[in-house]
């Protein structure tokens, strides 16, 4: 009977499990695996059904090297590098995480101090290039036109390379106009968002104008894995349905294709950065609890042991993302 | 037990060094050939999906073994906590991703007849 019941009393022991220790492993570190266990499978099933989708869409599912292709203080087409860049941050930070554990174990207080620090800061730096990464695809590179049935066209070059629409496309002053608001119009009609660029017309009419642009569909030749050139013949069979000028991405229209693609994107690297950014809290808390002491009174450096592992967890999901959403 | 105590308190740091070189060294052989896309690789396919995306796949899996093992300290855990933690998620995992991706190629045929890629 002795073993099913709790004989411990002590104050403050329960919540850290008595002083049992299944497998060598306290209470608080077999929780954070816990926890770390099925919050690793919530996202198994984000990124499981992001494969699904893409399996599904597998001959139109937009090509993550010509969605993801800026730098910083570069123009060009740049794809990878600046991923890359957040990948080497977070594995960095990943370090310098391991190093405070391993300082903490030989009670080196001011190592684990530095070592914290630099975590959060490598944090903070993975946070600012995702809010970046962010901006950059909601705002959009070259701009598409939307056909009715939802599909999306681009405009390519003679080298087969995407242009963007300013690029060719000439305004007409007739057709300029500022958004129409609730407070300059009608009370009960509105823009649902940012006016486009251009209008429908306007890109159609400068493509007939210009005859070295072609037409881009979604589709995807299998054997190339290009996404497929129109004649100029069938490009103007597909301009004849075009219904819109989509410049970006949110969750409902998506320049770069697919609209599923820009929903999995925000969703699993937001669910995914709302971690980074829990963990940078949580971090703080365990920095300024190392800076007052509290662990140099307990005894040991557990603590800083457990919020590692979370921290961890957060860069393994990260090789994932980066291998599903910008590789595979 | 002595020798256990002593073992806990040694630093680690030239391994965690060793680890980082490792893990920066596949990203990096990942981006170049993610950017260089080398024909033979990406356009050769096996079991389902090109040599290429199973590179990418496998080199994945390494770095997942480096941070759990080493900087997750799974390797200095009890072989019991160990075992629990990572056959069963891996179980888990590889059944959910097996059956969401066969369902997801096969939405795919069958959906591919009825998209019209032409006006």
């Amino acid at each position: 009977m002795e073993a099913t019941i709790a004989t411990e009393n002590k104050e403050g022991e329960t919540w850290s499990g008595g002083s049992k220790k299944p497998l060598g492993a306290s209470y608080g570190k077999m929780m954070m695996w816990f926890f770390i266990m099925s919050d690793a499978l919530t996202f198994s099933a984000f990124l499981g059904a992001y494969g699904l989708m893409r399996f599904k869409f597998i001959d139109s599912w937009p090509i993550a090297d010509e969605v993801f292709t800026h730098v910083p203080f570069l123009h060009g087409h740049f794809p990878m590098y600046y991923v890359a860049f957040m990948t080497f941050i977070l594995i960095f930070s990943s370090v310098t995480m391991v190093l405070a554990v391993d300082a903490g174990h030989q009670m080196k207080k001011a190592k684990v101090t530095l070592y914290m620090l630099l975590t959060i800061i490598g944090g903070l730096i993975f946070l600012g290039s995702q809010a970046w990464e962010w901006k950059n695809f909601i705002g959009g590179t070259y701009g598409s036109l939307i056909l009715q049935d939802g599909k999306v066209v681009q405009f390519v070059d003679a080298s087969g390379h995407q242009v963007a629409l300013e690029d060719f496309v000439t305004k007409s002053p007739a057709n300029e106009r500022v958004a129409h608001t609730k407070s300059n119009g009608l009370w009960y009609v509105q823009d649902a968002g940012a006016l486009p660029p251009f209008t429908t017309s306007e890109v159609i009419e400068s493509f007939k104008n210009s005859p070295n642009i072609s037409l881009r569909t979604e589709e995807v030749d299998l054997a190339t894995k290009h996404k497929i050139i129109l004649s100029r013949e069938d490009a103007n069979k597909f301009l004849s349905k075009a219904t819109g000028v989509v410049k970006g991405a949110n969750l409902k229209i998506n320049e770069y294709g697919n609209t599923l693609f820009a929903d999995f994107f925000f969703f699993i690297t937001g669910f995914h950065g709302f971690h980074v950014f829990s963990g940078i809290l949580i971090n703080i808390i365990i920095f300024f609890n190392v800076i007052i002491g509290t662990y140099e009174r307990r005894g040991h450096y557990e603590m800083v042991e457990k919020v590692g592992l979370y921290w961890h967890f957060v860069d393994l999901v990260w090789v994932f993302v980066f291998t599903f959403f910008y590789l595979v | 037990m002595a020798h256990d105590q002593e073992h806990e308190h040694e630093s680690h740091v030239g391994l965690i060094w060793k680890v980082f070189g490792a893990l920066s060294l596949i990203t990096i052989v990942e981006v170049i050939l993610g950017i260089l896309k080398p024909k033979g690789l990406h356009l050769t396919i096996f079991l389902g999906t090109s040599l290429l995306n199973w590179i990418f796949l496998i080199l994945t899996l390494v770095k997942a073994y480096g941070i759990t093992w080493y900087f997750m300290h799974l390797k200095q855990e009890k072989a019991g906590l160990r075992r629990a933690i990572v056959w069963t998620t891996v179980f888990l995992i590889c059944y959910l991703a097996t059956l969401l991706l066969i369902e997801g190629g096969y939405i795919g045929d069958v959906m591919s007849k009825y998209t019209k890629w032409s006006y």
